[in-house]
């Protein structure tokens, strides 16, 4: 265990909010040379450990020691400045300034009078960008970058320190697989250079291909480290959840009804072209691909919030405009958006209200809000779904991950839609939800409900839907049935090779 | 123990602090002038922070809804004006109708830029300041306008008026308010008003028509405007074109002193009419005092000022910002 | 899982590394258009419209019409980096009337009158440090206690109008110095004193904001403040300089101004908050901040001044002109949204 000084070393890190314990004793040890992998399910204190890591909190007991030496960390800026290094998931960059702007954000080097020198600005940064092999140059203005470049200009920043750890935070979630293979690169040679790496991503695929040792955390305590070579997906799974998780097809079958939602050759510009799929009452069609190919365009155009260009929908056989959520709404088509906290609640509303919201006209009396339809409304599905809140006065904003979505659910499920539309329904939502929540989307198609999901997670996808439709870059490449389909052929179709090859 | 009602009595004052600011206020005033809370001075405060209350309380819609109005002072003079012209080329009865309808129109012009081609309404009100006071000025010729017969009218009513006692503008207000609170809180447009300010996006994914929203809330806030210079034409019977320049401020802090949140969502009528009655009450007890009126807006800065950064001091449960 | 590699040919292809940059019509440049048009517009009208002697063009008129431009222009440059920054101040108006009270008030105390010419410049000092100071009490409010700068200053707004009423009341403050007005109207070059102050204004920000290090935080805050406070750079305290910085500009302004005509009414510069915001705001700075630059402000202050000279000029009312203004200001943010929308494929939201 002792094959060099570990750069970093974090000793039982303690972290408490009021009323949570969110770090309980949590150790970590990172060597030179070395990729780390941090994982856990979210709300299992990575964020908080990497905030105490960063400078941004203090922990209330343990220990950071850098090269064996105990520091204490107050900025962002003080962990730079002790080697300490952050790729952030949301990119921290101000998109009017140019690229070597960016790199030295806080630190432009100055000659007399305060001026900006902008000669050695551009010259150290073009030197630093030469190392990245990359194809834009310092004066660049960094909104004009595609994602994958921002990042390179994040990674550029961490290098202008001589960084003893670089950590990642989920690095690759919008990254095409090209850009991941520039940025494996980038990390081999940090590596190579004995710089320690953690590694925090939920992709079981990537964590195996480049890290060189797995750590988890779980409800705030670290729960071990493996050596990634000697371990299984299984194994660390296990460790997270703190048993197997059971994702296989849910055996019930039952019939299904008519066709509910019909879509013919629907277009939307260049986001999606030509897409056609059909779903029943009583089945759940899982829409799988990667960020970006256009399953989340489809749900919007289908909730009004999209024009299409061309094509048709058919809602119980008749051909439908939908124009906006209001028509959409009015032919009983429902819409938990992906992103839950912008889109689906407005946080500083009470539950109840957030619940009602859609059908606050219809359960008037008079001119006046009911309250007591209202609140029985409420009462029913947060009985129906299990959401657990002291009463409906409470803010939408305070519940948790899992009850808030329980809530955007209700809000639609409430209205009886015909067509139900679910997009990464457990996105940022822990373990115990998670299921709860797949169990949900089953009973309402065994309820007779015709669901849509969209997820970028395979095990969901293969464990909820009946159908999956894989999209690549705004095609349906092919639509498998669940008794068909295997993870292979699903990763062929949403990687963009031709349905026929796959066969 | 000690920390439980510390905590308590900081949730009250974050939650109720500008009522508990009001009554400590009002009992330090009459403490030191008797004269203060007397029935007549009273009533004369609230008669004369009607005008203002009354724009107060339609622009605290548009605050909720996430949006500012900052033309509002413009718009009253342009009512004043207009209604004071048309009173002797019309008739008061017609003349009323006729500035309504086109106070509206304004209001809806506003409501389109801001509600349904979603420009900024800082700047969108900023331009109508200006703008409306052009047209005000463009219908005046730039001279004060009167009524020719002051004596014979009854236009004067809704300003100098008094029904069973009580003056009219109180009325006006009192009415108002109790009919907009109860719009704003017991009707599912009210409802809408706090979500699209709260979170437009996921109003607009909850099937709620955001444009059509904000569209309405600057019709009702035009609306209140009209009233407000019918009001002022009422009570004077002649007006300059300037008659409500400024109020557009006085009108936000009194909003802002009453809690409604800039950023939207946020805010009640009757907080309003209390953050109105602070300003009237403020002016008058230093009037009392024998202070001049300018020394009111010192006063009102800081009070504007500690309200804002007790609130949000009381939500971050820290006194001083966290910016390095 | 690792097969996944395999399939990275058929990414995608992602060759460009540079977007092309978004549709920026409403940017620096398009204000001067605007300007040149105006120029073209009221020459020709003014050939039929006039009954004026003189062409629109006239060289005299011109320098004239800079030389107006200067008080709304010398706060409107503050403004901007200030707008630039997130921020607003709505209280420069006030600030303007209580340094112009401070200037010409001051050369009446009796020892300043005992210095003789030499009260001029000291009378300067004390204005501009009165603006300064209350640029600074803006500054630390908002800082000090993270209350937005809109409402702060709308307090201050209302604060500062007091205390120009409690230096004198309703009345009046004048004090006409010969020497100080006879510089006020002295030509250099054939430019006005005010219009050198402009200028030089213009100049010495513009540097600012494009080679100092000052002027890039600026920018950097404004544009994303999370990331600017993360590489460790101190917002409050900057933003305590640019609030710093407008109120000195406002003082400055007044002290342009007030050299000249002498006397102060308490309801001076009025209105000269909304004024200056509208020249930052038709120059393109984006009022949620990072983006703006002081050159198209200059373009905007000068579109704004030809604007109301050239509807005179061409015989409109001069009620028309905040008419015109007006919707120019809601039309210019109209074009903007117009020109950066991205089509039919947009979100309806």
């Amino acid at each position: 265990m002792t094959d060099a000084t570990p750069v970093l070393r974090l000793e039982g890190i303690v972290k408490t909010f009021p009323g949570v314990r969110a770090l309980d004793g949590v150790d970590l040890e990172l060597r030179p040379g070395e990729v780390h992998a941090l994982m856990g399910e979210n709300g299992a204190g990575k964020s908080t450990l990497m905030k105490v890591l960063g400078g941004i909190l203090q922990p209330n007991e343990g220990r950071i020691l850098i090269d064996e030496a105990p520091v204490v960390m107050t900025s962002p800026l003080e962990a730079k400045g002790k080697g300490v290094v952050f790729i952030h998931q949301e990119l921290s960059l101000a998109d009017e300034l140019s690229v070597a702007e960016n790199i030295f954000l806080g630190e432009l080097p100055r000659k007399r009078f305060g001026r900006v020198d902008w000669t050695r600005l551009y010259a150290t940064t073009d030197a630093i960008l030469k190392t990245l092999n990359v194809r834009f140059d310092a004066r660049t203005r960094v909104g004009d970058l595609s994602i994958a470049n921002q990042q390179m200009v994040e990674i550029a920043r961490a290098l202008t320190v001589s960084p003893r750890a670089v950590i990642f935070d989920e690095p690759t979630a919008s990254l095409t697989d090209a850009e991941k293979v520039v940025l494996f690169d980038v990390i081999e040679d940090l590596k190579a250079k004995g710089v320690g790496i953690i590694y925090i991503s939920h992709r079981m695929e990537e964590i195996f291909r480049i890290t060189d040792r797995i750590s988890v955390l779980r409800d705030g305590q670290y729960r071990g480290t493996l050596r990634t070579a000697e371990t299984t997906e299984d194994e660390v799974t296990q460790l997270m959840i703190g048993r197997s998780l059971d994702l296989s097809r849910s055996p019930v079958r039952h019939a299904l009804g008519k066709v509910a939602l019909e879509v013919r050759g629907l277009s939307c510009g260049h986001l999606y072209r030509d897409v056609s799929f059909s779903v029943r009452e009583g089945e759940v069609l899982g829409f799988y691909g990667l960020v970006g190919a256009g399953r989340t365009e489809i749900a919007e155009t289908l909730f009004g919030l999209r024009t299409p260009s061309a094509g048709s929908i058919r809602v119980n056989g008749d051909e439908v405009r939908i124009g906006s959520p209001v028509d959409a709404i009015r032919h009983g088509i429902g819409l938990v958006p992906e992103d839950r906290k912008g889109q689906g609640l407005v946080l500083g509303m009470n539950c109840r209200d957030n619940m009602t919201l859609p059908q606050v006209d219809d359960l008037s009396t008079g001119p006046f809000v009911s309250d007591g339809a209202e609140v029985a409304i409420f009462d029913q599905y947060r009985d129906r779904l299990d959401i657990r809140t002291p009463g409906w006065r409470q803010i939408v904003g305070n519940l948790s991950g899992g009850n808030q979505q329980k809530i955007v659910i209700g809000k639609w499920l409430s209205m009886r839609p015909q067509v139900l539309i679910v997009d990464e329904p457990t996105r940022g939502i822990d373990v115990g939800s998670k299921s709860e929540i797949h169990n949900l989307i089953r009973d309402l198609a065994a309820q007779g409900y015709a669901v849509i999901v969209i997820s970028s997670e395979m095990p969901e996808v293969l464990h909820v839907s009946d159908r999956i439709a894989a999209m690549y870059s705004g095609r349906i490449m092919r639509t498998f049935a669940a008794e068909e389909v295997t993870e292979d052929s699903l990763i062929q179709a949403i990687s963009g090779l031709e349905p026929e090859k796959v066969a | 123990m000690a920390a439980l009602t510390r905590e308590a009595a900081g949730r009250l004052l974050a939650r109720q602090g500008i009522l508990v600011a009001f009554a400590v206020f009002m009992v330090v005033f009459a403490l030191a002038n008797p004269r203060f809370i007397d029935i007549g001075n009273v009533a004369g405060v609230i008669r004369s922070s009607a005008i203002l209350g009354v724009m107060a309380l339609g622009v605290t819609f548009v605050v909720i809804g996430g949006n500012l109005d900052l033309s509002v002072g413009s718009m009253m003079s342009f009512s004043t004006i207009v209604v004071l012209d048309l009173h002797d080329t019309l008739g008061p009865a017609l003349a009323i109708p006729a500035m309504f309808a086109l106070t509206l129109c304004l209001g809806a012009f506003i409501g389109i830029l801001v509600g349904y081609l979603k420009l900024n309404s800082l700047i969108v009100t900023l331009g109508m300041l200006s703008a409306i006071h052009g047209l005000t000025l463009m219908w005046s010729g730039g001279k004060n306008m009167d009524i020719a017969d002051k004596a014979g009218t009854w236009f004067g009513i809704f300003g100098r008026g008094d029904v069973l006692g009580i003056p009219v503008p109180i009325l006006i207000f009192a009415l108002l308010a109790v009919v907009l609170s109860v719009v704003l809180s017991r009707t599912p447009f009210g409802r809408k008003v706090y979500a699209v300010g709260g979170n437009g996006t996921a109003a607009t994914f909850s099937g709620v028509p955001r444009a059509r929203v904000v569209f309405l809330t600057y019709i009702l806030s035009a609306f209140c405007v009209a009233i407000a210079g019918l009001m002022q034409a009422s009570r004077s019977l002649g007006s300059q074109n300037t008659v409500g320049q400024g109020m557009e401020l006085e009108v936000l802090a009194a909003v802002i002193l009453g809690g409604a949140s800039l950023l939207g969502g946020a805010g009640t009528i009757f907080k309003t009419v209390i953050g109105v009655l602070i300003l009237g009450f403020i002016q008058n007890g230093l009037l009392l005092m024998g202070l001049e009126f300018y020394v009111q807006y010192v006063v009102t800065w800081v009070i504007i000022i500690l309200a804002v950064w007790l609130d949000i001091a009381a939500k971050r449960s820290r006194l001083w910002s966290p910016i390095a | 899982m690792a097969q996944t590699t395999t399939f990275t040919a058929a990414a995608p292809p992602d060759d460009a590394p540079v977007r092309k940059p978004r549709s920026q019509l409403v940017v620096q440049g398009a204000i001067w258009g605007f300007v040149v048009l105006e120029l073209i517009f009221f020459s020709v009208a003014g050939r039929f419209l006039s009954n004026s002697d003189t062409a629109f063009l006239d060289l005299d008129n011109m320098l004239l019409l800079l030389k107006q431009s200067a008080p709304i222009g010398i706060i409107a440059l503050g403004m901007t980096i200030v707008m630039i920054n997130g921020n607003i101040d709505l209280s420069v108006g006030a600030t303007f009337a209580l340094s112009a009270i401070v200037l010409l008030d001051s050369m009446t105390w009796p020892f300043m009158q005992a210095l003789g010419d030499w009260a001029i410049p000291l009378a300067w000092i004390f204005a501009l440090a009165t603006g300064t100071a209350l640029g600074f009490v803006n500054g630390l409010v908002v800082w000090k206690t993270g209350v937005d700068a809109f409402i702060v200053t709308l307090g201050s707004m209302l604060g500062y109008r007091g205390l120009v009423f409690m230096y004198n009341g309703e009345q009046p403050t004048s004090h006409l110095n010969w020497t100080l007005v006879d510089f006020a109207e002295a030509q250099f070059l054939g430019l006005h004193t005010a219009t050198w102050f402009l200028l030089g204004t213009a100049l010495v920000l513009w540097l600012v904001m494009t080679r100092t290090v000052h002027g890039r935080n600026a920018y950097a805050i404004g544009n994303n403040r999370e990331a600017a406070v993360n590489a460790g750079i101190r917002v409050g305290p900057h933003f305590l300089l640019n609030f710093m910085l407008i109120g000195f500009l406002a003082a400055l302004s007044a002290v342009v101004f007030y050299s000249e005509s002498g006397s102060v009414n308490p309801n001076d510069g009025m209105l000269y908050e909304l004024w200056a915001i509208t020249a930052v705001v038709l120059g393109g700075t984006k009022l949620a901040g990072g983006y703006g630059s002081i050159i198209s402000t200059l373009g905007g202050v000068v579109a704004i001044q030809l604007l109301r000279k050239g509807l005179g000029y061409i015989g409109a009312d001069t009620e028309t002109v905040n008419l015109v203004i007006g919707l120019i200001l809601i039309a210019v943010l109209f074009l903007d949204r117009q020109l950066n929308r991205k089509g039919s494929e947009e979100l309806k939201t």
